[in-house]
């Protein structure tokens, strides 16, 4: 822990892209990793933080609170089920975005590095106050996005100005990639939007159907076993520790046999 | 025969609409990075040929200035074919340059 935790925004322009699945997690999967981590909500007037982490029906004070002094830093601090040192900061459903500023948040993550290894800070979609509310403390930003030319581009624009505030270039977290659609040369692959967005890559999430599913039922998706895209998450946890984890080999049913029957599956259209 | 064996090895088609996105990305992103309204990027383009044109004989129809991207830097890339010193010139009629060009050529 040396020094105190590390204090790491999740962000990405564009809304939708999951960056709020994502944060949920990388909180999981660092904690399951044995770490004390707490995940802040900074999006504002939209919490959704509370509900992917299923925590929604046990929040009292929310990061409004805790900034205008109505209650203590750990009462607002809601303890996840499974584990003991994950916490949520819950964002204010009823609130605007200007209720809390840049110096708020560096304050708050003053008083939270001490106390605890990670720091993560799930950033509102736009590139307004709640973005820079949640960029102003980073020491790391991590930018979600999905290989889609609008999504890519909003990316870019957040390099850009993380470069501007000298929190950048980050790094990038290449979400819901379908490999046989880039294998089909119909999707950008993660090589193409490294190449356009010139940042290094912490991971590719590939699709997969578990992720809806643990969403609904408040579970991160990290903490199933077989889940591909919770393999992924618990890779770049890793990465965010400091581990060197190499690139989970994508190209799902990838052995020679799989080939083959894809080879005379598709055959006819050569 | 390639087609069979990039089958087999799954190497990726480069053809399809995912490149289509990488080079609309790529001409969307030097336009956002350099962030000129395109009035202002024509503005810049004429003063530039004014310029080269002050020392120069330039035909404007052979003049290509471009914003290109290299990893994260923006470039504004110029190609300007010159056909002879401006002294020349001066003694021409100013609609002239253009024909000049061609006895050239």
């Amino acid at each position: 822990m040396g020094m105190g935790g590390k204090v790491v925004t999740v962000t990405s322009g564009k809304g939708g892209v999951g960056k709020t699945t994502a944060t949920a997690n990388l909180g999981a999967a660092l904690a399951r990793m044995g770490k004390s981590v707490v995940v802040i909500d900074a999006d504002i007037g939209l919490r959704n933080l509370d509900v992917v982490m299923g925590l929604e029906n046990r929040i009292v004070y929310d990061l409004v609170d805790v900034v205008e002094g109505r209650c203590k830093l750990r009462q607002a601090m809601i303890k996840h089920k499974q584990f003991p040192e994950l916490y949520l900061i819950p964002a204010a459903q009823t609130r605007d975005k200007t209720a809390v500023s840049p110096a708020d948040m560096i304050q708050l993550t003053d008083k939270l590095r001490p106390e605890l290894d990670f720091i993560l800070i799930d950033s509102p979609a736009g590139i307004e106050r709640g973005f820079r509310n949640a960029v102003a403390p980073a020491d790391e930003v991590l930018i979600v996005t999905n290989p889609e030319v609008s999504a890519v581009r909003d990316a870019d624009r957040i390099i850009g100005l993380l470069e501007a505030e000298n929190k950048g270039p980050g790094r990038l977290i290449l979400n819901r990639v379908k490999m046989d659609m880039v294998r089909r040369g119909e999707m950008m692959s993660a090589d193409d939007v490294t190449d356009i967005l010139a940042i290094s890559l912490i991971g590719i999430v590939p699709e997969d159907e578990n992720v809806v599913p643990a969403s609904n039922s408040g579970i991160p998706v990290t903490l199933n076993e077989n889940s591909r895209a919770g393999q992924a998450f618990r890779n770049i946890a890793r990465r965010l520790n400091g581990e060197i984890v190499p690139f989970m080999q994508l190209d799902e049913g990838g052995g020679f046999f799989q080939k083959l029957v894809r080879l005379f599956a598709g055959g006819n259209g050569q | 025969m390639a087609g069979f064996l990039d089958r087999v090895f799954g190497r990726v088609n480069s053809k399809g609409s995912g490149s289509t996105a990488k080079e609309r990305l790529q001409f969307i992103l030097v336009h956002d990075r350099i962030n000129l309204p395109p009035e202002r990027l024509q503005a810049m383009k004429e003063e530039i040929l004014a310029v080269i044109s002050k020392y120069v004989a330039v035909n404007s129809e052979d003049v290509d200035i471009a914003l290109q991207q290299r990893q994260r830097d923006s470039l504004i890339v110029a190609e300007i074919p010159f056909t002879r010193p401006h002294e020349d010139i001066e003694k021409d009629d100013p609609d002239t340059p253009q024909e000049s060009n061609r006895i050239l050529d």
